[in-house]
């Protein structure tokens, strides 16, 4: 089973890497010069885009996360709390939707929802208990609710949190959409 | 659930096999233009346009560069030891580093601030703030040494300082973290209302330069984080912004971010004047350290001042109103006009720009929207004379030119934009490597800005320059920003944590740059002015050695007579009355530093031998074709040996 897990990511993951390059070469010329994101740094723990882009089940949102250019503010000290919505949360989304929000003329729309999924700061979720509420990147704030044992933020349930070397990512069922 | 584990999964084993990472572009300098080398080139021989003073952040030191071209010239001691200079090791600069805490041999300093005369830099003074243990110090740009660090009594953290009036009427020192006041023995979780934030008015002697701490106004028990004064129309008031206006005393990430406004408080120290005229303040028991370093002894005093003056904002109205301003304010930057007052939210993405007009008029209304330990809050939505939107992620500091622009640095996105004043529309946006802390306007803080270059002053180099093991030095980014688009010209490194920086034109200070000490005016009370004035005298355990150099050799250069168990003093007088020939001196086993004594100057080693034997002594800076024969001998005898005194040179 574990094998075949690997055999399954790596799969994914030169994928992931194949259709990264493809989609850099066309975006090159507006690209330059790269940022933090471009380090080479293959040794130290992964930070926070290292990981998404890793993973099988987040391939929707490293997509937006290059559609909105916001590498860059996921590679920097931080330390930033990122709540990363599944492909299946993506998908519980209206039909057409990501399709959407993907196109060019919609970056800064997708740049918004994008950062009212990140947090300044570094929030296990025993310590996201304390809060009530907590000041996102895009400029909102988004409600902390504890129902069942479960932690809700902003609606999305937290299924699962992995450490990164500038943070935190969250996993959360649901994409949170900010109040207008 | 089954995506939870293979997540979880998939997630282990990326940690082992982050080889998947598509960022394997290394093409990013592209942007740079082909032109910029000339544009930073400074010729062998010729000079740079800007002196720049970069702050060492935890190293506690100043360093001098030269723009364009980014060359180190000097670093200047301030807050720690330099064995380098001997300073805090010789006997003439240890009083320098007394506190009330003892000699104190470190400090974190974080903002260079020039003095200013009607609002532009003059180039007499450099300051700058010891954050640990609360001090500011004073540069000479004659000397470039430092010539005072006062202490600052109530504080705890002195960050939001050293910032300057605009004829260097006053520095300020406001606390970082507030303390009890005076301080005791108390339980923590007492902080709210029982802790106190002292802003504190450090009066500068327009002659010499000499500080003392004027009045502080003790303020409720925020965080204080940074600090401008006013200029032009604002003049006569400083600003200082806060944070944990929740007054949290734990884990303040999560307690200092509940509010959604904090506070930028203004000061009117106009007002506090006439208020400290009117005999309204209280005197209350202290004990800091004031320390001068005099030109004329080459020596440093320290005295222990025992009070100060302090204002209570309830019992003084008019002197402070609090400036809602969102999300835990950072910088606090005044444009050169002094109209508008840009408090930068660190947690906000927008920059909230405060219309000094409008604050003059809200609080002659009486337009308060409640008040804060009797201070008036004024109403946020009567002050704001704009908002510049969406600036980036984490701004933090905002300097400007002199063209109506202001250039805002942002720790998250790792970037500056630039901005119009009064229009609030984004011109234009660069990003930095990597994660910017401050950034660097020559007169960018001052009316009179020299808009050609901006320093951005980064936190995190990575792959900027080749490594160096763990500990990387930090990178500053020169940009050109006299077109419409910033132009990043050069990366280079920096000492230390270049912190915050200020920059000047060369011509204010190059020619009053002092060559030598006059030898006449030396007023050491050791000092040996001549060869002939060379001797050796014992008190006791004492052994006082009046010393002199000249190229080739120290007088004298044999000595005997010394015993185990002596301490002795080293006088060493540069003889020399010529520019750039200072001469160093060490000795065997010293567990000090050396000495490097500038031409006319007077420094003091103390040395205590351990054992019987010839000691070598010789100079340590290379001063002449004949410095490998510039050395001499000590003969140390037993304790109880009957050896005399005696010195020569020569024989």
């Amino acid at each position: 089973m574990l094998t075949m897990l690997i055999g399954v990511t790596l799969f994914a993951c030169n994928q992931n890497s194949k259709g990264a390059t493809a989609k850099g070469a066309t975006t090159e010329e507006s690209s330059q010069p790269q940022g933090q994101a471009a380090v080479k740094d293959d040794v130290s723990n992964p930070n926070v885009l290292q990981i998404a882009i890793g993973s099988a089940s987040h391939t929707t949102l490293v997509a937006a996360v290059q559609a909105a250019s916001l590498e860059n503010a996921l590679v920097n000290a931080g330390p930033l709390t990122v709540f990363a919505p599944t492909n299946e949360a993506f998908a519980k989304l209206p039909a057409g939707t990501v399709e959407d929000l993907l196109k060019p003329e919609n970056k800064a729309a997708l740049a918004n929802i994008l950062k009212y999924h990140v947090t300044p700061g570094n929030y296990s979720k025993e310590f996201l208990m304390k809060f009530k509420k907590l000041g996102q990147a895009n400029n909102g704030s988004v409600e902390v609710e504890i129902k069942g044992g479960e932690i809700y933020v902003g609606g999305a349930k937290i299924i699962a949190s992995i450490p990164a070397s500038n943070g935190i990512i969250h996993v959360v069922d649901q994409v949170m959409l900010p109040k207008e | 659930m089954k995506t939870v584990q293979k997540f979880t999964l998939l997630s282990l084993i990326v940690l082992f096999a982050a080889g998947c990472n598509k960022n394997a572009n290394t093409a990013n300098d592209g942007a740079l233009g082909s032109d910029a080398a000339s544009r930073v080139y400074v010729k062998p021989g010729s000079y740079d346009e800007f002196y720049a003073f970069l702050s060492g952040g935890f190293s506690g030191q100043i360093s001098v560069y030269g723009l364009p071209s980014g060359r180190l010239f000097r670093v200047i001691p301030i807050f720690s030891v330099d064995p380098e200079k001997g300073y805090g090791f010789n006997e003439e600069t240890k009083p320098m580093l007394n506190t009330s805490h003892g000699i104190v041999p470190w400090d974190d300093a974080h903002h260079p601030e020039l003095s200013q005369t009607n609002g532009e830099t003059d180039g007499r003074w450099i300051f700058i703030n010891g954050n640990n243990t609360p001090r500011i110090a004073r540069v000479d740009l004659t000397t470039f040494e430092t010539a005072e660090i006062i202490e600052i009594p109530n504080s705890g953290g002195n960050h939001s300082s050293p910032f300057t009036t605009q004829n260097t009427e006053y520095v300020v020192a406001g606390t970082r973290f507030s303390v009890p006041i005076p301080q005791k023995d108390i339980p923590i979780k007492d902080y709210k209302g029982n802790f106190k934030g002292a802003l504190s008015f450090i009066k500068v002697n327009p002659e010499t330069g000499n500080m003392n701490v004027e009045f502080q106004v003790l303020m409720p028990g925020f965080d204080y984080d940074l600090a401008h004064s006013g200029k032009g129309k604002s003049d006569g008031w400083t600003f200082f912004t806060t944070y944990n206006t929740e007054e949290g005393n734990s884990l303040l990430e999560v307690n200092a971010s509940q509010n959604d406004k904090d506070f930028i408080a203004a000061i009117n120290w106009k007002k506090a004047e006439e208020y400290i005229k009117a005999g309204k303040f209280r005197e209350i028991p202290a004990n800091y350290a004031h320390n001068v370093y005099d030109d004329k002894k080459h020596s440093a005093t320290s005295t222990m001042i025992k009070t100060v003056r302090v204002l209570i904002p309830e019992e003084c109205p008019g002197l402070v109103y609090f400036l809602p301003t969102p999300k835990s304010p950072h910088g606090v930057d005044v444009d050169p006009t002094g109209e508008y007052i840009v408090g930068n939210g660190k947690l906000s993405t927008d920059l909230t720009v405060h219309a000094f007009s409008k604050v003059l008029k809200a609080i002659e209304d009486k337009n308060f929207d409640g008040e804060a330990y009797g201070i008036p809050i004024l109403k946020m939505d009567a002050i704001v004379g704009g908002v510049v939107k969406d600036a980036g992620l984490g701004p933090l500091h905002t300097e400007f030119d002199n063209q109506g622009n202001g250039y805002t640095s942002m720790f998250i996105s790792s970037e500056v934009v630039k901005w119009k004043v009064g229009t609030w529309e984004i011109l234009d946006r660069v990003p930095t490597y990597y994660s910017i802390g401050h950034l660097m306007i020559p007169g960018g803080d001052s009316q009179k800005p020299d808009g050609k270059y901006m320093v951005a002053l980064n936190k995190i180099t990575k792959d900027r320059f080749l490594p160096t093991g763990p500990e990387l030095t930090q990178s500053a980014q020169l940009f050109d920003i006299t077109g419409n688009k910033m132009e990043l010209l050069l990366d280079f490194p920096t000492i230390g944590e270049p912190h915050y920086a200020q920059g000047i034109a060369a011509s204010k200070i190059q020619s009053k740059s002092l060559k030598y000490y006059p030898l006449a005016e030396n007023e050491h009370p050791f000092a040996a002015k001549a060869e002939k004035d060379t001797k050796v005298e014992r008190e006791g355990n004492n052994v006082h050695i009046y010393m002199t150099t000249i190229r080739s050799h120290f007088a004298p250069d044999n000595i005997e007579g010394i015993k185990v168990g002596d301490k002795v003093y080293f006088h060493v007088t540069n003889l020399e009355q010529d520019w750039d020939v200072p001469h160093g001196f060490s000795v065997m086993g010293a567990q000090n530093a050396e000495l490097l004594i500038m031409p006319g100057q007077t420094e003091t080693l103390v040395w205590e031998p351990k054992q019987e034997g010839v000691i070598p002594f010789y100079c340590t800076d290379f001063c002449s074709a004949l410095h490998q024969e510039m050395q001499g001998y000590l003969r140390v005898s037993a304790k109880n040996s009957n050896v005399p005194i005696k010195w020569s040179l020569g024989e």
